[in-house]
């Protein structure tokens, strides 16, 4: 029953800080409703039992990825949006409600033609008197054995990302 | 317990708020944070399916797409930085001819 009440509870505030980063003008406003979402959908994902995910989530995407966000808007000191091009209102105005509640209804009814509203998921999966199921330990045997090649091109990318964005962001010289 | 689909509507949810903020968003760095919650969206399918198939291959893929994730914030903010340098603008609508 908790699992049920929180879930709805941070699923609702994670629609809710969505819709607010399309609705909010300025985009630190939209910044930090996006940080409302990642910080919900962490809890989401302890519902399911990923709690490394979890953690990482707030580490990494709400921690570092935001900071960054929320440095570059203050550092090219970002003002409200303005719109040039007039684009049709009733588009905005109908379009947007229509795509966000046509994509939850189609995978409604498809996750509903699939059986998938039948198979209630989450909660412990106990192995040896213990929770294992997307704790660090588990997730770290598979990561460094199963995906090791994966992991270590992943640092190559992240090299190339820096190097590239030193490159890129660097003042031209004269 | 909750149905496997609940979370699989949210995350459909989700995945079209990026959808529309990146179609209706005029500011550059607002139309990254909608790409962002496009993959946060895919994230949560990632990690429901994997709590169905009591799988942690899904946990891995989350990984990856964080990984990737945060070197596209990195490039693509460094892009915004040299946009905003020439252009002294962030509106997509100034920006839209190849040479300055």
């Amino acid at each position: 029953m908790l699992a049920e009440i929180l879930f709805f509870i941070f699923a609702a505030l994670c629609v809710g800080g969505a819709i607010n980063l399309l609705v909010q003008k300025h985009p630190i406003n939209s910044a930090l409703s996006l940080i409302v979402v990642m910080g919900s959908l962490a809890l989401i994902y302890l519902l399911l039992g990923a709690e490394f995910v979890a953690a990482v989530q707030v580490i990494v995407y709400a921690g570092a990825v935001m900071v960054l966000f929320v440095f570059v808007i203050m550092l090219l000191n970002a003002g409200a949006e303005e719109r040039l091009s007039d684009g049709s209102r009733v588009a905005t105005i109908l379009g947007v409600p229509a795509l966000i509640i046509g994509m939850g209804i189609t995978a409604a009814l498809v996750s509903h033609m699939a059986g998938l509203d039948r198979i209630a998921i989450g909660g412990p999966t106990v192995m040896n008197g213990t929770d294992v199921f997307g704790n660090p330990q588990a997730v770290g045997h598979l990561l460094f054995r199963d995906y090791l090649l994966p992991f270590e091109v992943t640092s190559i990318l992240i090299l190339v990302a820096i190097m590239g964005a030193v490159v890129l962001a660097r003042r031209e010289e004269e | 317990m909750i149905p496997l689909s609940y979370y699989l509507i949210l995350s459909a949810i989700l995945f079209a708020c990026g959808v529309a903020g990146f179609l209706i968003k005029r500011n550059i760095i607002t139309i990254f944070l909608s790409i962002e919650l496009m993959l946060n969206g895919v994230n949560l399918t990632f990690v429901a399916f994997a709590a169905q198939i009591k799988s942690l291959d899904g946990h891995i893929f989350v990984f990856f797409v964080m990984v990737v994730a945060a070197a596209e914030a990195a490039v693509g903010l460094a892009i915004i930085i040299a946009v905003f340098r020439t252009r002294e603008t962030l509106n997509v609508d100034r920006v839209n001819l190849l040479k300055l």
